[in-house]
């Protein structure tokens, strides 16, 4: 231990703390037991003047690491955070974590105070271990934003970034900007009917609008801000946020390489070709169209009236067949539903009734009708209203003629219907323009036991290696072509869309910096997209300042820490390198790993891989929770006083366990809960120490996992269940019962469900015994 | 059947739903039915429908004009309204199916011996006499209905409940003859007449 | 004066001899006894009920109710109309209505109308008789008059269709209206809020033409009731008391069950509350007797 750091620990009194507890006794604890070297009480800490105090002993006694305990750490964060200090911080959760949780009778005092000395001992021992976290030094403020793809999305992300001070590198593979929506007759209506429209059959209702694209494209186009390639691609991604750099080759070879601080990928979508859907004759007859190609026919009778491609006969009755290729497990469709195409079926019905009169009859038959979106069931019942013919029913057939007949099974009348028309339009969905997924290959993992998965890892990554020298050999072409250790593209979820937490981080890809918008992301509409385009940039541009001050992306906003390694003890085992779920990690020429902290989320995942245990956080280590482990106090088998170690990722099931406490659940005396950023950081020799000090029982409470996790950092979650099944060989060297450890999926609702899992290991000590490596 | 009834309908087009909306009552809304089936689920006698009213408004966009006029279906409504306050789209399907029937009865596409067509000709015809519905004579030609012989047997089976009715002056002999009515019979009929001439004007032919 | 004024619209089952003929019996001293003033419109007319649309269509139906306001109108001017009954209520409030959202149909009318010698302005309120005690007098004023409360008797609040739908009582669920249970509970008798067939339909007038379809939903009205310990089964309208009591032979037939259950207006519970005759409340005239009514009536 250096001279120059000096501990302190300041006890809160406030909140019922001292009421509860007896202050004096928990300041014996920190000063003899925990060695602080300045122990104060303040009897409400979070209090101008309680924060005074500490600041005033940081800025004038040279206290550089604090113990606050006071109220749970998610409490009081900016009280706190002493954000203009060098200095390392902890906090003992006396309120939640002890006092609310347990029931105020005279029985309960003493374990009540138990808990919280053990609290006190446990930060005093953590606090030791850590340093204050700063800035690598790494980065600089990078103000250049990349958008790759030069449609409706991409253009609203590059002007959104631009009219926000940055500058903007926007790539497109064609011509012309203005992708799909170029080529519509007009859009889906932005708005709904104004609140309070009636159900009347003569409501005003929203209709069929003006695309916009023409005025978008001047504005990208006069934008000084923004640099426009067309017939472009993004042929080498290199660095890390703040720091990419990225080759940008044109059709003609020229290639120009440009610093990049963050990137927006709005690649959108390519229509399903409908052509081996022999059903629906879409190659036997020129009257059999895509939807896209419906909006190009209306195009071409600019005022007059739609004529269909065969003969050229304005078209008197036109059938609309949703959900083409769609929402089906058959080979060679897609599994989805695009979700837009009735929308889409509404408009294009509703042209017909402008271009070609009220008596064009015009059929739309769905099978799930759905209109999400801005105007939503409005725009429905506007289709209704103007007489369009909704109608439940599998389309068995498209047979072509002068008249077309389509074969179908009404479903509401329970009825074969043969419907004549003269023009056919099928409701193809959206596939993503994403690149390869980096993690295709492990879906090949799933259902392997461990050591087997190891050893594929393994021969993926030397394959990887291998194929350096010779290219990538996907058969899909790469967008970003990412220099990246885990591959050259976003990772995906599933059926191509990239992969994002989707409920708490929606515009976050597994890629940091790197940000997906519009339909490559998932299907939708204009409106959507352009809405997500704008969230897309919003990001890009919160990721240029992050990363320019060293600072983490969500959901560890704003951790200057970053993981290290010690190299001498590395025996590059790749693990940290493959296992990372942002690919943050590269190797470096001798083949030890690279964090490039500004793409790491500081899960510490990479830590709980590491077989020799040398990653870690300044303020977040093996040691920094070995030390809570070991600083527990374990009372004598014949006290009868178990003790239970959770291990609770502080993202769900830290704040669960502290919202149970406030709704007034009791939390059994014997659990010890120590915060971790993620159960992927878990280190198993943590289990093996606490089984070893005589703990009882061992709950890990972490995110749902699989493919609709919950999990903060995705893959965290997943890869601390596949790394716990080794705990049975570990209890079994222990002659320790398996039930002595445990893993739940928790979610931050499961308030009731919490303090019920640490008593039914309450439970389970009980049946079993308590442990007999109590020294 | 006239040749009115005869019309050559393309199914899934819109000429029969253009026909219910001009010529029955609030078939205007039809086009705006979603098929959510709220309606059918509600009706008290619902499972008495051939084609509960949601079913019949699709057949009325899918055409089917001689299934939907020739219908027992909507003579199956006892007015509870329980559709309409339930209606998601607030379709008066109570009215549309009234609506319906009448439209069938003018173009005399009942089925025969419909029972609630034969009352509510009878109850129609009835009060239209004095302005006033006279019960017993409602009730002797409802029993008569089919002929003399059922009528009696009819008759006879209501004939314990008659008589209570009796007692309790819930019900007059005296209304047999003459019994209750208006003053001013021949203005209100006057007044119907030209109602209904009126509304004949409006109606859209269809051919 | 009499505290509340309005022009009245009985209808043609409330008059002399038919079939709700106690109903406007237990009105006239329900009112007597709250102070209400019940002027009949002159000459009114049959309003074709819900069973007329077959032959009478639109515009003639909504005519003759037309013609019931427009005489409203001229002879008892100023006064809102009240209806007893649930048809006539519905069929004159719907009219009123429709013609206010339709100028043509207004139009119309009023040329048919012109034939009688007859102009409607329709500007005046149609209510029923229940909003006139839930919303004009009130559960205070009609509790507060009560001088034999109908202790000990449990009550099936039966509202039925057309007094709740598609107007029914402003405030009130269309699922599950409480005005009837709270008018129970006001002079005095037990209510059963949860009577789960409270707006069940009866089969209206298709009790006529579809005995047997309707009376399997009066069986399920009156178990109910039953299930429930209800001594008898209230409600405010006249088909619904006409369906549910005098079916009730013919279903014991039918069904093999021993249905015996007075069905009575809620003008009888009140007239009878205030402590009037049995023949002022009109019990003369149930089928199935009313006798802890009639008890409490003698005392």
């Amino acid at each position: 231990m250096s001279d120059e750091k000096k501990f302190a620990a300041y006890i809160c009194t406030g909140c019922g703390i001292g009421d509860r507890l007896d202050a004096g006794q928990l300041e014996n604890v920190a000063t003899r037991e925990g060695r602080m070297n300045v122990v104060k009480q303040h009897e409400m800490l979070c209090s101008k003047e309680g924060v005074k105090m500490i600041q005033d002993d940081i800025d004038n006694d040279g206290v550089t690491h604090v113990v606050i305990a006071a109220c749970s750490r998610r409490a009081k964060m900016e009280a706190f955070a002493f954000p203009q200090t060098e200095v390392a911080i902890t906090r003992a959760n006396l309120r939640e974590g002890v006092i609310w949780a347990r029931p105020d009778t005279d029985e309960a005092k003493e374990t009540t105070q138990e808990m919280a000395e053990d609290y006190i001992r446990m930060s005093c021992g953590e606090i030791k271990q850590m340093n204050p976290p700063k800035p690598s030094g790494q980065q600089g403020r990078n103000p250049n934003v990349l958008v790759v793809g030069g449609g409706v999305t991409g253009m609203t992300a590059a002007l959104e970034a631009a009219d926000a001070g940055y500058t903007v590198h926007l790539v497109e593979k064609t011509g012309a900007l203005g992708g799909h929506v170029a080529k519509l007759h007009k859009r889906v209506p932005f708005r709904a009917a104004p609140p309070g429209t009636p159900n009347t059959p003569d409501a005003n209702l929203p209709m069929p609008e003006d695309t916009g694209i023409e005025e978008l494209i001047k504005r990208v186009e006069e934008n000084d801000s923004i640099k426009v390639y067309l017939n472009s691609r993004i042929t080498k991604t290199s660095g890390a946020p703040g720091r990419f750099s990225v080759d940008i080759s044109a059709e003609s070879g020229d290639t120009v390489t440009e610093n990049i601080g963050s990137i927006v990928q709005a690649t959108g979508f390519t229509l399903y070709d409908p052509s081996e859907l022999k059903e629906f004759n879409y190659a036997g007859s020129p009257d059999v169209v895509t939807n896209l190609e419906f909006e190009e026919l209306t195009n071409a009778a600019g005022d007059g009236p739609i004529k269909r491609p065969s003969d050229g006969k304005e078209v008197k009755a036109v059938v609309f067949v949703q959900d083409v290729g769609q929402n089906s497990d058959e080979e060679g469709k897609l599994p989805y539903d695009s979700g837009v195409g009735d929308l889409v079926a509404i408009k294009q019905a509703l042209y017909c009734k402008h271009h070609n009169g009220d008596d064009c009859d015009t059929t739309i038959v769905y099978n799930n009708l759905r209109t999400p979106g801005a105007p939503g069931e409005d725009f429905y019942r506007s289709g209704q209203k103007n007489g369009v013919i909704f109608t439940k029913g599998d389309v068995k057939e498209v047979i072509p003629g002068d008249t077309l007949t389509v074969k179908m099974h009404d479903k509401i009348l329970d009825e074969d219907a043969d419907v004549h028309a003269d023009l056919v339009v099928l409701d193809v969905g959206m596939v993503p323009n994403s690149g390869p997924d980096p993690y295709a290959a492990n879906e090949s993992l799933e259902g392997m036991s461990d050591e087997e998965r190891a050893e594929e890892l393994e021969a993926q990554a030397e394959a990887a290696a291998a194929e350096e020298a010779g290219g990538p050999s996907v058969s899909v072409e790469s967008i970003l072509n990412l220099d990246y250790r885990q591959g050259t593209d976003l990772p995906q979820l599933k059926w191509g869309f990239t992969d994002s937490h989707f409920i708490c981080f929606p515009y976050e890809t597994r890629r940091t910096g790197i940000y997906a918008a519009g339909p490559v992301r998932r299907p939708m509409d204009i409106k959507q997209a352009m809405d997500d385009a704008t969230g897309a940039a919003m990001k890009a541009i919160q990721e240029i300042e992050n990363a320019a001050q060293g600072r983490a992306a969500h959901p560890r906003v704003g951790d200057l820490s970053y993981p290290t390694f010690r190299k001498e003890g590395c025996t590059q085992c790749k693990r940290c390198t493959v296992e990372c779920p942002f690919g943050a990690i590269d190797e470096d020429e001798e083949r030890y790993p690279q964090y490039n902290e500004s793409r790491c989320r500081r899960c510490g995942t990479c830590m709980g891989a590491c077989p020799v245990r040398v990653i870690s956080f300044e303020n977040y280590s093996v040691n920094t929770v070995g030390a809570q482990i070991k600083e527990c106090s374990i009372p004598e088998e014949w006290d009868e006083k178990p003790r239970i170690l959770v291990l609770a990722c502080e993202n769900d099931a830290y704040p669960a366990l502290d919202q149970a406490a406030i709704a007034g659940e009791e939390i059994s005396p014997w659990a010890r809960v120590i915060p971790v950023r993620c159960l992927g950081s878990v280190s198993l020799s943590w289990v093996t120490d606490s089984l070893n000090n005589g703990f009882d029982g061992i709950i890990m409470m972490g995110c749902k996992r699989g493919d609709d996790y919950q999990c903060h950092f995705v893959r965290g979650s997943a890869m601390a269940n596949e790394r716990m099944a080794k705990v049975g060989d570990t209890l079994e060297s222990l002659n320790l019962e398996p039930e002595r450890v445990v893993v739940h999926e928790v979610a931050i609702t499961d308030i009731e469900r919490v303090p019920a899992l640490i008593k039914d290991m309450e439970e389970t000590i009980e049946k079993i015994g308590l442990s007999p490596f109590k020294f | 059947m006239s040749d009115l009834n005869k019309r050559m309908i393309e199914e899934y087009r819109n000429d029969f739903l253009k026909e219910v909306e001009a010529n029955v009552e609030e078939g205007e809304w039809v086009k705006m039915c979603m098929q959510c089936g709220v309606c059918s689920g509600s009706c008290p006698l619902g499972k008495h429908w051939a084609h509960p009213p949601q079913e019949i408004f699709m057949m009325i966009r899918a055409g089917k004009r001689d299934e939907v006029l020739t219908s027992d279906s909507m003579w199956m409504c006892t007015s509870c309204y329980n559709c309409i306050v339930r209606c998601p789209r607030q379709l008066p399907i109570t009215h549309i199916m009234h609506g319906l029937a009448t439209y069938s009865k003018k173009l005399g596409l009942v089925p025969k011996g419909q029972p609630t067509a034969t009352f509510a000709e009878i109850f129609w015809n009835n009060m239209m006499k004095k302005g006033r519905v006279n019960e017993l004579k409602l009730g002797l030609a409802l029993y008569f209905k089919d002929g003399f012989g059922p009528g009696i047997k009819e008759a006879l089976r209501n004939k314990d409940l008659g008589t209570k009715m009796m007692k309790a002056k819930r019900m007059s002999p005296a209304e047999f003859f003459g019994g209750h009515g208006i003053k001013d019979v021949s203005g209100l009929q006057k007044m119907i007449k030209k109602a209904q001439e009126l509304e004949e004007a409006r109606m859209k032919k269809f051919d | 004066m009499a505290k509340y004024t309005y022009s009245y619209y009985p209808g043609c089952s409330s008059q002399k001899g038919a079939s709700s003929s106690n109903l406007m019996k237990s009105v006239q001293t329900m009112c007597e006894e709250l102070d209400v003033e019940l002027n009949e419109i002159p000459d009114w007319n049959c309003c074709s009920a819900s069973i007329g649309y077959a032959s009478g269509s639109e515009l003639p139906r909504l005519t003759l109710s037309a013609r019931n306001i427009a005489l409203s109108e001229e002879h008892n001017k100023e006064q809102e109309i009240v209806a007893t009954c649930a048809a006539c209520w519905l069929a004159t409030r719907e009219a009123a209505e429709r013609l206010k959202e339709d100028e043509s149909l207004f139009a119309e009318a009023n040329q048919a109308l012109a034939e009688a010698g007859l102009k409607l302005n329709n500007t005046t309120p149609i209510k029923h008789m229940a909003e006139v005690l839930v919303e004009d007098v009130g559960f205070d004023e009609i509790q507060a008059g009560v001088k034999k409360p109908l202790e000990g008797i449990k009550i099936a609040g039966y509202v039925g269709c057309q007094t709740n739908r598609p107007f029914g009582i402003h405030g009130e669920s269309f699922e599950n209206p409480v005005y009837l249970d709270k008018m129970i509970e006001a002079v005095g008798a037990e209510s059963i809020p949860d009577y789960e067939k409270k707006v069940q339909c009866c089969g209206g007038a298709l009790a006529f033409s579809e005995p047997d379809k309707s009376q399997e939903m009066i069986k399920g009205i009156i178990e109910a009731a039953y299930d429930n310990g209800a001594d008898m089964i209230a409600t405010p309208c006249p088909l619904c008391q006409a369906n549910v009591e005098i079916y009730q032979d013919q279903i014991n037939e039918k069904y093999n069950t021993k249905f015996n259950i007075p069905v009575v207006y809620y003008s009888q519970l009140i007239s009878v509350a205030y402590g009037r005759s049995a023949s002022d409340a009109a019990l003369d005239g149930q089928l199935i007797p009313a006798k802890q009514l009639e008890e409490i009536a003698k005392k």
